[in-house]
């Protein structure tokens, strides 16, 4: 059987390094064909493509959204099929589009406003909080404004600091604006179409370095009609020991520092004993890879550090900044008892800070430790390298010399969750 | 002699009774009068239209009427400033009304108005009531905007005035997006945004122009000239107060904001050039007689004789009471009595609004979104004051 499967690796052609490697591949040949996988960017674009095909004042305006075929591709193909007039190439004046676009909202048009990055929103924010957030309050519901400003949100790789701040907590402060943030592909597909259907204005975070991310998706998801409630998080995983926060890019290092496998298949060590055990490793490994690819994201077949601990924990992704889903948090706090928040952005005055007040305020007596919060570093993002991998949270590398072990005690009912660099 | 000339005063006296019956009928005639503008238009990249303008009795009493009733409700929403009925800001446009009610003559309800925070007028001018602007201001429920607006947030948008905004010129960005769903949506229909020379200056103004030159938005930008930006005077705001020219590439036209005619005349030409070839400016020359709002009075940076000389010279009312009474469409008596008439129902809707109760302690929360989701919205005092928004 080995040999068989080896072959087969090599046929394939496929580079693989290890034979567990090649498992995976062959694994996912043979399993995955009953889960579709698609990217965040063919999520969002196929979210935008049909919103705009069933509500002709759905129209796209920004920076090389038209020609260009969007600036990280988001909106390919949508100029070919709607036109000029509903995929609005503008000039590099956020402040005048934005107006325009919550101008056009006011008259009953239904925009998308893109923004390279939410940094460049900062130029046209008079507009999103001033025009858009407070007019139907100030002019006691005449005026609605059905628009949607969307752009990737937070650092990427190496951009520097004038292109890596994240925008959640300011957004997330102002009452009018509804903020959200998605993880997966499913996530960016339902909450992209909640948010252009819904009449208030929202503040749509994606994250650039996930455009790429595959993630598994549903025929259900895949549906036109599909979309996801807004103010409702996601209980991405279900623990009983600590309960983590996080939403867009930091939920999938949550999940990762969790576990990989359900928590019930942490390997004993002992399996590791290569005489003895390489075929039920094969095995193990297949079904593995199966549960992988159809249920988690994760390169890395390392079992997260928590579950090496034996410590079982709660992942909540938000999806929505504002309205905040307080009661899924408290629910959750009040079952695991402690609560660890993450975020990609500063750490003052933060989406982790407002979490922590929220669970103080309605879960005190069921906190067994303070509230952990994890957030990127109080200053400008540096471009050096390893400055860059000290401000902001990191996903474990292969190599042990960047992973930053928790010192965990072994018993986890004594959890002190200190500082985990993640 | 003057037996003679006092009986044929009673002898006349029957004859001038029936005159002045007849031109009682006159003013409500829509015979044509032909009216000349006080200034001619002078143009940018663009053939300013004839000074030789068409009017009727009905449209000329009509101006004399809504523009009485303006300054009668600026000059009482100053009292009622003074006595601490209205808080706040409170930016008032006397002076300034042959703008608002000559726009209102050339274009319909169709076409969108958006303004910044000198709006009572331009609300009033929309079709909006008395109450409904007395109650706002002094934060009512009656208010057009329930009271949660307040002076710079008036709003009627089935009349097409969308506000009312207290950003310096961030109202011209959002004419320009009106202007641009009114393209999309194939309305052949016109957005007035409306701002100041201090305003002028900004930088989102020229980024919404550009992208509505190139876009050809049928978007027609009134600048309201009152040659001062709070307290700075033109000359050390802007190194060219040329406004009608700042648009470079987009024609633009400079017009004689103090003659409601002339304003009219700026205005339907603007509309059909908009229509047809996009972006215009219109500059009007107008003042105010008041400070910038309540709180300036207004004479620290000009000269009271300079606001006496434009209110002898150019004051918007009296040339339209001189226009009618030149021809003979009411006499001095009549005019006076409309002022009485429009003094008293200000009075009135001022004592009706005071009725108004205030807004409901619910209203805090309402309004926040269209689709609430159900969602906890918290007071001052999170475990006190808190609501479910719907």
């Amino acid at each position: 059987m080995l040999g068989v499967i080896r072959q087969r690796v090599t046929c394939r052609g496929i580079p693989t390094l290890t034979l567990e490697q090649g498992m995976r591949v062959v694994a996912s040949r043979t399993f995955s064909s009953s889960a579709k996988e698609i990217t965040v960017r063919e999520a969002l674009n196929s979210a935008l493509d049909e919103e705009m095909s069933a509500d002709p004042r759905v129209f796209l305006m920004g920076e090389e959204v038209g020609e260009y075929q969007g600036a990280y591709k988001i909106s390919k193909g949508l100029l070919e099929k709607y036109g000029p007039d509903r995929v609005v190439d503008t000039p590099i004046t956020e402040a005048g589009f934005t107006g325009i676009g919550v101008g056009a909202a006011y008259y009953g048009l239904k925009p998308v406003i893109e923004f390279m990055t939410f940094n460049f929103s900062m130029q046209a924010i008079d507009h999103i909080i001033n025009s858009a957030a407070k007019s139907n309050y100030m002019s006691a519901g005449q005026i609605s404004v059905p628009i949607v400003f969307r752009g990737p949100n937070g650092a990427a790789a190496g951009v520097g600091a004038q292109h890596s701040q994240c925008y959640a907590a300011w957004y997330g402060s102002i009452p009018g604006l509804k903020v959200l943030a998605p993880y997966s592909s499913e996530d960016a597909r339902g909450l992209l179409k909640a948010a252009i259907r819904d009449p208030d204005p929202v503040v749509f975070l994606e994250n650039e370095l996930l455009y790429g991310e595959s993630f598994p998706i549903s025929a259900e998801t895949l549906d036109s009609s599909f979309s996801l409630p807004i103010g409702k998080a996601k209980i991405e995983r279900e623990g009983k020991d600590v309960t983590i926060t996080a939403f867009s890019k930091m939920v999938g290092y949550a999940l990762q520092i969790r576990n990989l496998k359900t928590n019930e298949m942490v390997f004993p060590r002992m399996f590791y004993n290569r005489i003895r055990v390489r075929v039920l490793r094969i095995i193990c490994i297949n079904l593995q890879s199966y549960i992988f690819y159809n249920c988690m994201w994760n390169p890395y077949r390392l079992p997260g550090i928590l579950a090496k601990e034996g410590i079982s924990a709660e992942v909540i992704n938000l999806r929505s900044i504002r309205p905040l889903d307080r009661s899924t948090i408290n629910a959750s706090v009040r079952k695991t008892n402690r609560l660890v928040t993450v975020e990609e952005g500063f750490p003052q005055h933060g989406v982790g800070a407002e979490i922590c007040a929220s669970v103080l305020e309605d879960s005190f007596e069921y906190l067994d430790a303070p509230v952990e919060r994890i957030a990127g570093a109080d200053v400008p993002m540096p471009y050096a390298a390893n400055l860059e991998r000290m401000a902001v949270p990191q996903q474990r590398g292969l190599a042990t010399d960047q992973v930053h072990w928790p010192q965990l005690p072994k018993r986890y009912k004594e959890l002190k969750l200190t500082k985990i660099n993640l | 002699m003057a037996q003679l000339t006092r009986r044929t005063t009673d002898l006349l006296k029957p004859f001038s009774a029936a005159l002045s019956s007849t031109r009682l009928l006159t003013t409500t005639s829509t015979n044509p009068i032909t009216v000349e503008t006080s200034l001619p238009f002078t143009g940018h990249r663009i053939d300013p239209p004839s000074r030789t303008v068409e009017t009727t009795p009905q449209e000329l009493m009509s101006f004399f009427r809504d523009m009485a009733l303006m300054r009668r409700m600026e000059i009482a929403a100053d009292s009622l400033y003074k006595a601490k009925l209205i808080r706040g800001f409170c930016h008032l446009y006397d002076g300034q009304e042959a703008v608002a009610v000559g726009m209102e003559a050339a274009i319909t309800k169709k076409d969108c108005i958006i303004t910044a925070y000198r709006d009572h007028c331009i609300f009033i001018g929309r079709g909006g009531t008395l109450l409904q602007c007395f109650s706002e201001l002094m934060g009512r429920k009656d208010g057009c905007s329930k009271g949660k607006g307040g002076s710079m947030h008036f709003y009627k948008k089935e009349n097409g005035f969308y506000g009312g905004h207290g950003i310096v010129g961030a109202q011209v960005p959002l004419g320009c997006g009106l202007a641009f769903a009114q393209k999309y949506s194939k309305d052949e229909n016109v957005t007035f945004a409306m701002y100041g020379d201090g305003a002028a200056n900004q930088g989102q103004l020229f980024e919404a122009l550009n992208m509505a030159a190139l876009w050809d938005l049928p978007a027609i930008l009134v600048c309201e000239n009152n040659h001062y930006g709070m307290g700075t005077a033109e000359w050390r705001a802007a190194k060219s107060p040329s406004y009608y020219k700042r648009g470079d590439y987009v024609p633009g036209l400079k017009v004689d904001g103090m003659d409601a005619f002339a304003v009219k005349q700026a205005c339907k030409f603007a509309k059909e050039h908009a229509l047809k070839n996009g972006p215009i400016i219109l500059e009007m020359d107008t003042y105010r007689y008041h400070g910038h709002s309540m709180s300036d009075p207004g004479s620290t940076y000009r000269t009271r004789d300079e606001i006496s000389g434009v209110r002898q010279e150019r004051d918007p009312v009296e040339r339209i009471r001189k226009l009618v009474l030149s021809h003979d469409l009411a006499t001095e008596k009549e005019l006076k009595d409309i002022e009485k008439e429009v003094r008293k129902k200000v009075d009135e809707a001022i004592a009706q609004a005071k009725e108004s109760p205030m807004p409901d302690p619910s209203e805090l929360f309402t309004n926040v979104y269209v689709k609430g989701y159900g969602v906890e919205a918290f007071g001052a005092d999170r475990k006190e004051l808190k609501a479910v928004l719907p």
